[in-house]
């Protein structure tokens, strides 16, 4: 007779990503392992096995002796519902065994709008979701990710958070919690032990305190924990563990393609870019080892794309020895070479002309702002002319389509520069009339605008977010000047990008709202099947919480911060004075010029800053 | 071209169609067999699967056409990388050359097999039997037109109905899979129609053996 979960499978859309056995799947023996984590990702299969951080931590615990680590993700909505109608809890991709059979329950968390999956999956998993609900050693819930930078709206949820690159951190918890289980330790005395290693941050052990206007009064640190903890980061990247022995999904995923990150950190300092501060220092991969681990991993997995990925690949000093080897590597074994977020410079022209990425997808641009003044003002050291240089040299050869990418709601922005939108698409039509190669084909220009969202450990985390109606205004009012049919403008709905930014620099208070938006079935937020702007409205109006409390009041330069017990490398002294020359319209050069003096390089000892 | 017979079973077979293409080429790749290429704008490795399985069905006959580039490996050799490559539940069973045209294709042996919780209901084998026999037996089939109804006997050229314990019967049949081609949940889908005490609480289907119109194997 056919086991439940496989009388489900065939009822549901797209079974394969429940059923594991995938090529490199790792299997060990149970009699082998002493401690099991079940490393969740909040999101679909599909999502989950794109994201590069989680292939190389389920590489690092795996290769510990005695440990087991398996993969979970979120269901999609019509598996969810037959779980729940027939009590079938969620389980683990690899042994298929329960979730709440598991020591450890691990989540990776890089974005705001998966907080209510996580709290699903602890649910689904039968795993009470509050901290102190889960005595004892089994069922330790820990997390780290880009929102572990703000962990606070988790706080009564996640036991521990991991900061920062997780390749040496994960190895030195999961090991203490070996022996933590040998020796029977208790829960509490585990949590002691495990804030001693560097970058654990234990939210339980701190006391949050506000004022009557609801700001915070105080961040007590409580039986000796730390007032800072300082994010972890891996010195030298060519000995860094890289697994080139990765998963290969038997269903589509959304990058369905080899990864190699060239280097982390970034030079470049846009003001708004959450992942451009706190990911510094900049570190890079050497190219002969990365040509070496590309061949590895192409091999290995028979893929047919591989990307070079890194948050501005145009900057990784390496691209051109690179380039040069796999060019022709890619050629001869019919594998796509792919290169993302290449800057509008001269090399990358060529580069990209060599690459023929072009053809595929057009060109895109993410200007951000339509005016020069504004540009200087976030620090997107991008000019109208580079832009139109690279329109022209693409024209010219043939090409009709351009994505432009631009965010509403910055810092200082006016009617002006919102217009100057506008402004900037019309010249980029008047280039293509003038230099395209055929005119019977139509240009595309596809415009897309998003809601700005101020982030935590950025020069505007500080500011306020601009109110729904404002944001929809903008929108309209650009979208009142685009006449040319050319143009196709998108731009999305205020309330996602609202809720981020309430819970990118919330607080502890507003778990109880995650909470309650779970219990009325908020999930898989950043799917439009699944997203309901009501849940959330109503839980917070449940939990008596003010949502322009986050956004639209903005944030004292002498208040205390909810992410102030968070170090990330980045002083608040450099982002204070950041802050005042994007109000002053003034650039801070790149990295590589010269150093804004950001202390992100106080993280490092064996090596120097590679900006 | 050389053709591969294969198998997809346990849970390779929640593999959709184009996932299981999409296996196979990198496969091949991981294998040391590089596949020739489409020519044209989007190069694509040259594979193709005979007749598409839809998911959750087993199967113990596919047929995988490819081309490889320049390659002196034997089929026996091809045969045994490409399992060292392959994925759990997808397993290659022999590799040879010239593979009769697929439009030759005609006929399928497949087992049908009716779970029922609560015991096999009382002479269910015969009845089910009994009903396959009727001159006309109208199912509901979803195509590209919506909803159609099509008489599913003429396509039904044997069929046997044994039960295999006290909660499990099957049904073996041999069915036409090309040209018209019946899909086989739907003798399911009449049972559930005609003889709706017979539901099953849940039914899964496996591929035997293909054969031409003559009955003989098709390889």
């Amino acid at each position: 007779m056919t086991d439940l979960l496989h009388r489900i499978l065939p009822t549901v859309q797209k079974p394969a990503r429940y059923t594991g056995g995938e090529f490199n799947e790792i299997k060990k023996d149970l009699n082998d392992i002493r401690v099991r984590i079940a490393f969740c990702f909040p999101d679909t299969y599909e999502i989950g096995m794109s994201n590069v951080g989680m292939r190389i931590l389920y590489g690092v615990m795996n290769q510990m002796d005695g440990v087991w680590c398996e993969r979970v993700f979120a269901p999609w909505g019509d598996m969810e519902a037959a779980m729940v109608k027939n009590n079938l809890p969620l389980w683990a991709l690899e042994s298929q065994d329960p979730v709440e059979d598991f020591d450890m329950i691990a989540f990776t968390i890089g974005y705001e709008m998966c907080y209510a999956n996580i709290l699903n999956m602890l649910r689904l998993s039968g795993v009470p979701m509050h901290s102190k609900d889960r005595q004892g050693l089994k069922n330790i819930v820990f997390a780290g990710g880009v929102c572990a930078y703000n962990p606070e709206p988790l706080a009564d949820f996640v036991d521990f958070f991991s900061l920062g690159e997780g390749e040496d951190i994960t190895v030195e918890i999961v090991s203490l919690y070996d022996c933590a289980k040998a020796e029977s330790w208790s829960k509490e005395a585990f949590l002691h032990e495990v804030a001693k290693i560097p970058g654990v941050y234990v939210p339980s052990f701190y006391r949050h305190e506000y004022n009557n206007d609801g700001t915070l009064s105080a961040i007590v640190p409580l039986d000796g924990a730390p007032k800072t903890v300082t994010k972890r980061i891996v010195e030298d990247l060519d000995s860094a563990y890289w697994p080139t022995k990765m998963i290969v999904p038997s269903t589509e995923i959304v990058h369905d393609r080899a990864n190699l990150e060239v280097m982390r950190g970034c030079i470049r300092g846009c003001r708004f870019c959450q992942a451009g501060f706190s990911c510094r220092p900049v570190r890079r991969k050497s190219a002969e080892v990365l040509y070496r681990q590309a061949v590895e991993t192409l091999e290995d997995s028979g893929n047919n794309e591989i990307t070079l990925s890194s948050l501005s690949t145009s900057d990784y000093r390496g691209l051109k020895d690179l380039t040069d080897e796999m060019i022709p590597y890619c050629a001869q074994t019919h594998v796509n070479l792919s290169v993302p977020s290449l800057r509008a410079d001269n090399f990358s022209r060529e580069l990209m002309q060599k690459l023929q990425t072009v053809r595929k997808s057009g060109l895109t641009f993410a200007p951000e702002a339509g005016t020069q003044r504004l540009r200087d003002v976030i620090n997107k050291n991008l000019t109208e002319e580079e832009i139109l240089t690279t329109c022209t040299n693409t024209f010219s050869g043939g090409w009709n389509n351009v994505k432009l990418y631009f965010m509403l709601g910055l810092p200082t922005e006016t009617d002006e520069d919102v217009l100057g939108i506008a402004e900037l698409v019309y010249k980029i039509i008047k280039c293509w009339q003038e230099h395209a190669q055929n005119k019977k084909r139509g240009l595309r220009v596809h415009v897309a605008t998003a809601y700005f969202v101020p982030k935590p450990h950025t020069p505007f985390q500080w500011e306020q977010q601009i109110t729904p109606a404002e944001y929809l205004r903008r929108c309209k009012l650009l979208k009142s000047h685009f006449y040319s049919k050319s143009i196709t403008y998108d731009y999305h709905g205020p309330d996602l990008s609202r809720l981020e930014a309430i819970f990118a620099r919330g607080d502890r208070r507003l778990g109880p709202v995650i909470e309650e938006a779970v219990k009325n079935g908020a999930k898989l937020d950043g799917w439009d099947e699944y997203f309901n702007y009501g849940i959330w409205f109503d839980a917070l109006k449940a939990c008596g919480i003010d949502g322009d409390f986050y956004t639209v009041r903005g944030y004292g330069e002498d208040e205390i911060l909810p992410w102030d017990t968070i170090d990330v490398g980045i002083s608040k002294k450099f982002l204070l004075r950041e802050r005042h020359q994007a109000y002053a319209e003034k650039i801070t050069p790149d990295c590589r010029e010269g150093c804004a003096g950001c202390g992100a390089n106080c993280l490092l000892q064996e090596v120097k800053c590679d900006a | 071209m050389p053709r591969a017979l294969f198998e997809k079973t346990g849970d390779a077979v929640f593999m959709s169609h184009l996932d299981l293409m999409r296996v196979f080429q990198r496969a091949f790749k991981r294998a040391g067999l590089p596949l020739t290429h489409t020519q044209g704008f989007n190069p694509r490795p040259s594979v193709s699967i005979a007749l598409p399985l839809s998911v959750g069905v087993e199967s113990r006959c596919e047929l995988l056409d490819f081309d490889l580039e320049g390659c002196n490996a034997s089929n026996d050799e091809i045969c045994e990388k490409l399992n060292g490559a392959l994925v759990r539940g997808v397993r290659v069973v022999k590799v040879y050359n010239d593979g009769r045209k697929i439009r030759d294709l005609a006929l399928l042996d497949c087992t049908i097999t009716l779970e029922y919780d609560n015991g096999v209901p009382a002479d269910a084998c015969n009845r089910i039997k009994e009903l396959f026999t009727a001159p006309q037996l109208l199912v509901e089939k979803r195509g590209k037109n919506g909803v159609v109804e099509q008489n599913i006997i003429p396509m039904i050229r044997k069929l046997s109905v044994q039960m295999t314990d006290e909660n499990t019967c099957d049904i073996n049949a041999l069915i036409c899979c090309q040209n018209p081609t019946l899909n086989p949940a739907l003798l399911v889908a009449a049972i559930e129609r005609y003889l709706p005490e017979m539901k099953p609480d849940f039914a899964k289907v496996c591929r035997n053996e293909i054969y031409d119109g003559n009955e003989t194997i098709f390889r």
